[in-house]
This record gives C-alpha cells, structure tokens and sequence, in this order.
C-alpha cells in the first residue's frame, strides 16, 4: 500500500456535487426575488402615501420639490389635521379634522373587538376543549365558510337585516320595553322605530348607524378569532392537559388555567389580526354604518369611518391634485400607521409571551 | 420469615439473573386490597386492550406492572383513574373498584376519583408556571388553597419529592428551567401536594437518565411509607428493585401473573413470563 497518493475519505470538493450547488444557487435567487416582490410593494406603497400627504400638508408633493423645484406652503396644518373635529375637505367652506374619521373607525373596531374577541374565544375554548371530535370536525368547517363569505355580502346583510330588524330593535326595546319582540320586524320601522329613536336619541334609525357598523364587522371577524385561537389551543400539548385532569381538575379549569395561558400568545395574535382587520374593512362598515362624520358615541347614529371616507372620496368627483383630493393620501397614511402600529403591537406581544410560555 | 425469603433469593439469583431485595421492612397487608379490578375489560373502539384483568393491589405497598409495549399495562393504569375517559373511543367492562367502590359506577364523579389517584407521567409535564405555582396547583383547582398553609404545603411536597434542597431558592423561577430528573420531581410534588391515597406511575424514569433515574427509585421506595404506588415499567430491573408486588401482563391485554416480586423474578410459574423475563420474549 502505498502512503504519497492519498484518497481522502471523498469529503473534499469535487466537481460531482457542481449541478447540485449550481442549481441550489439558482433556486435561492427565485426564492429571495419573491421575497423580495413583498419587500418592495411595502416600501412602495409607503412612498407613495407619505409623497402624496406631504402635498396635502405642504402644497406641493416630496418628489415635486425635489425633482421640479416647487416649494412648500401651508394648506392644511397639523393642528387643524389633528384637532379638528369637522371633517369635510370637499365642501364649500372645508374643514381638515381628521377626529370625527379616526373615531369612526377606532369605535367601529372597538365595538367589533367587543362583540368578536368574547365570542370568538369562548367558541373557540369549546371547539378545542369541551366539543367531541365529531362535533369539531362539522362546525369548524362551518366557521371557516363564515370567514370566506365576501365583505360586500356582510354589507347587504346588514343593511337587509341588521339595522332595520336588530338595531330599529334595540331602539325600540329600550324606548320601550313592554313592546314584544314583533315590535321590532322590520316593516314596522318607517313609523314605528324612526319617529321613536329620533324621540329618544335624537336622531333617526336610518339607513346607517354606528351600531350596525359594529355588529357586522364583529360578526366576520369571530371566525379570525375562533379558528386562530383554537390553532393556539390544539397545540397546547396535551400531557399539560392530562397533567392537570390526573390532579383532578374540571373541563373550565384546564381551560381557563392551563390551556388559555399556554396558548395565550397565538389567541393574542387572533385578536390583534381581527382588531386590524376592523380597522381596515371597508364594504360592509360602509354599507352599515355609512358616509356621515359625526363625532358622536350615539350607537344608532350614522359615522364614517376613515375607509368609508377613502371609498366615498376615491369614487368622487374632485381633480386629482386638489386638497381634497391629496386628502385620501394623508389619511391613507394614517390608516397604515394605525395598522402598522397593530402589527408591530402584536410582534411585541407575541415575543413577550412566548419568553413566559415555551 | 423474611431470612427465609432472603435465602431462596440467592439460591435462585443464579436462574434468573436477577437480584431482588424481598426485606423492605414492610409487612404484607392482609387486608382488603385498595384497588381492586374483577374481569376488567376495556376496548379503544372494537380492539381489546384489556381481557378480564382481575387483580387485588395492596395498600402502602409498591405495585409494578411490567410487559411488553401494547400489553395494556398503562391502559390498565388510566383505567384506575378514569384518564381513560379522555379518549372517546374508550369503552370499560367489567369493575374496578376503590375502597370497595366500583369507580365506574354512575354515581361515581371521576374528579373527585382523581383528586384521592394522582398520576406521574412518562414524560414530565410541569405547567408552564413557577416551580411553586406546579405545586400549588392541586390544592388551588381542589379549592383547598384557603384550608391548608399553602406555602407549608407546597414545602412539605416538594420535601416529599426530595426537591426542596435544590429548588428552595428560587420557587418563582418556572419549572420549564429545571432538568429533566429535577422536573419529574416536581412532578411527584405535584401529585403528592394533595395528598392523595394512591400515585399511579406511568414509566415515570423511561425519559430520564440514569442517576435522575435512581433517584425517582429511591423516592418512590419513600413515598411508599403514606402512598399505594402503582408503577407501570419498561425496566425489570427497576420492578425488580423497587417493587413488593409485581404483576405481569403479556401481549394482548391479559393479566399472566401477580405475586409477590420475589416470586416472580425468582420462581414465576407462567412459562411465558419466565421467557419475558429472561429476556427470550418481548
């Protein structure tokens, strides 16, 4: 056996293994531009908003002043922008109080998290803790149907259903409560509820009300929450479970005390992505809440909220450069700084909870 | 009697292999076993996985069950705490009874079975909480944390499980940071913090390492002086060393055999448990 030619153990590189990391290469170059497509849109997407609402502050557009040499000048301030509580950029004597807006939407999301996250999670809890395989697997196809049906659709439901039939309802119960439910059917509503509601609160139980508006989007975002959080509970592992049942516990103790915490980061995740979801949704708030800003907690009053104003705006009739046009810019940003806010939120949340619950 | 138990022993060491210690300085109980099971069945769907097991499980005392994997010796386990409910498929024949009571009675409420049953897992399963909270969590969810001095007993249990030593200085800190040996201690705390009558076992070492390991045994050789264990085992050596009874269960869910440990890995009068035993089986 000779010792100077030396065969190594055929670790060391060769060309055999050359396709291989040759096509490896050009697979993870395909990945990383994908990767890349998502990257790009955002930071797009963000230029595009901050240049357009700089316009809507300063008159003239970032990449106009830079590119063009235009120069700035007031048109609406900060002040008026943020304090305002009149908003209406498009009428004849304008008025740039984005409150009445960001209300509408921070108390339609509000409202929705109140109906969606208890609902949400107590459904939830029952499909992965006290419901029997069988039971699971036929409701929670039906709540994933609920989460595919198309917003515009949840918009017709509630202006079909929701606001003449529940909330012209709830008006007349609480005017008056020894009415019977039949009250509160819908064709009954034009003489009945309308001159009621406006008795009582002043306002008419119209086509739109802030109410509705909650409703229906608290109504589509229970199937985020549910399906989300009971994802959370499945992968608690059931040797806690069992931990906790051998020391004889009951079904709602392991649920409250041992499945809840340990999930407790992916149930906040379902909530975050719901309460963002609310905030985002335009058709359906659209259609149930509707296109008045008004700065009022009257449930059965019309709001808009900052979407309902970007649709109603962006299929108006204003020219595009004008105040009121860059308007939808500037609250566009502040949509995206809201949602942005969410998301980051929500990372923070889940990091903290996951150090505590491994 | 136990000098004459001694002696068979090393006369028959050499056959077996194995050594057992029959002189624990406990005398056998006559008394009415506290566990029972009269032609216990129990099927997951249309399998059996128990056939009329009919077993008598003395008080105070070490009870192994050993046999090869699917014998049905944790379903036997879970059936004596009715953890066998979790599983819908699960269906039970025949009684088993604690203290005279068949568990599967309709009046039976199998919480309130399973706070006087504890149970240590395979793997150990500490809650996501501080080592104290694991603790305390059986007389919490029992309503009892108002009854008792809870840091006293959640000291006494952790005591009990030969844990306190190296825990004492940090209760808060989760249990999730402790060693796999130092968890499943916490474990036996926890099962013990209620002070159950019996602590069924289920390969309670099979995921530890040796000398964690040995320490379970030494524990479980302790806890014996105010529990009835019942330790399901992969390790006859360790049903060998730790247990007074041993009972034998072989493929296909039927209960071969169950007699004094000695006996058994001595003398055992079942062929096939001869052969599992010395290892031509299983």
């Amino acid at each position: 056996m000779s010792t100077d030619t030396k065969s190594g153990p055929g670790i060391s590189g060769d060309d055999t293994l050359e396709d291989a990391h040759k096509s490896n290469d050009r697979v993870r170059r395909i990945f990383f531009a994908c990767a890349t497509i998502t990257v790009v849109t955002t930071v797009a997407i963000f230029l595009v908003l901050f240049d357009n609402a700089a316009s809507y502050f300063f008159g003239a557009r970032l990449s106009e002043v830079l590119l063009s040499g235009d120069t700035f000048s007031r048109t609406v301030s900060f002040t008026e922008f943020f304090t305002g509580t009149r908003w209406a950029p498009d009428h004849s004597t304008p008025a740039h109080g984005v409150l009445p807006i960001v209300w509408g939407t921070l108390a339609i999301t509000i409202g929705a998290g109140l109906v969606s996250i208890p609902i949400g999670t107590a459904t939830a809890l029952y499909l992965s803790e006290y419901a029997s395989t069988g039971t699971r697997n036929k409701l929670k196809p039906v709540l994933e149907v609920l989460a595919g049906i198309p917003t515009i659709v949840y918009g017709y439901f509630a202006v079909s259903f929701l606001t003449p039939v529940l909330v012209g309802g709830i008006a007349t119960n609480v005017i008056n409560p020894a009415g019977g439910l039949l009250d509160s059917i819908s064709h009954l509503a034009p003489f009945v509820l309308d001159p009621a509601a406006e008795w009582m609160m002043g306002v008419r139980v119209g086509r739109y009300s802030l109410l509705a508006g909650v409703l229906v989007v608290g109504t589509m975002t229970i199937p985020m929450v549910s399906s989300i959080s009971e994802d959370a509970m499945q992968a608690v592992p059931d040797e806690l479970r069992n931990g906790a049942y051998a020391l004889g516990a009951t079904k709602y103790q392991v649920s409250i005390r041992i499945v809840l915490p340990a999930a407790v980061s992916g149930i906040f995740a379902s909530y975050i992505l719901a309460l963002s979801r609310a905030i985002g949704e335009t058709m359906a708030v659209t259609l149930a809440a509707g296109f008045n800003a008004n700065l009022t907690a009257n449930p059965f009053a019309e709001i808009m909220t900052m979407t309902a104003y970007l649709v109603s705006m962006a299929r108006g009739t204003s020219a595009v450069g004008t105040v009121e046009y860059q308007s939808l810019f500037a609250v566009g940003l502040l949509l995206f700084l809201m949602t942005l806010t969410m998301n980051l939120l929500n990372d923070r949340l889940k990091q903290r909870f996951q150090e505590e619950y491994r | 009697m136990s000098s004459e138990m001694t002696d068979t022993t090393d006369e028959t060491l050499i056959e077996t292999g194995f050594s057992v210690e029959t002189d624990r300085g406990r005398e056998p109980t006559d008394a009415e076993g506290i566990v029972r099971s009269e032609d216990l069945s129990v099927y997951y769907g249309n399998e059996r996985a128990l056939e009329d097991v009919t077993i008598e499980i003395p008080e105070n005392q070490v009870t192994a069950i050993i046999g090869p994997s699917g014998c049905g010796k944790s379903t036997f386990l879970r059936s004596i705490n009715r953890m066998n409910d979790r599983i819908e498929s699960c269906t039970v024949e025949g009684e088993l009874t604690f203290h005279g009571k068949n568990v599967y009675d309709d009046d039976v409420d199998p919480v309130a079975l399973r706070r006087k049953i504890g149970q240590v897992f395979q793997a150990p399963n500490p809650f996501p909480k501080s080592i104290y909270d694991n603790v305390a969590y059986g007389l919490r969810i029992q309503g009892r944390a108002d009854e008792v001095d809870l840091d006293d007993a959640v000291e006494r249990a952790l005591k009990g499980a030969a844990l306190w030593d190296e825990v004492e200085d940090k209760l808060d800190e989760s249990g999730l940071d402790l060693s796999g040996g130092q968890q499943q201690r916490l474990c036996i705390a926890r099962a013990i913090a209620p002070d159950p009558e019996v602590i069924l076992m289920d390969e309670p070492t099979s995921a530890l390492d040796p000398v964690a390991a040995s320490k379970i045994e030494d524990l479980i050789d302790e806890l014996v002086e105010e529990y009835s264990v019942i330790i399901v085992t992969h390790n006859m050596q360790q049903a060998a060393r730790i247990s007074d009874k041993t009972a034998v269960f072989l493929t296909g869910g039927e209960l071969v055999e169950f007699d004094d440990t000695a006996r058994i890995f001595e003398n055992p009068k079942d062929d096939r448990v001869e052969d599992y035993i010395t290892g031509k089986f299983g």
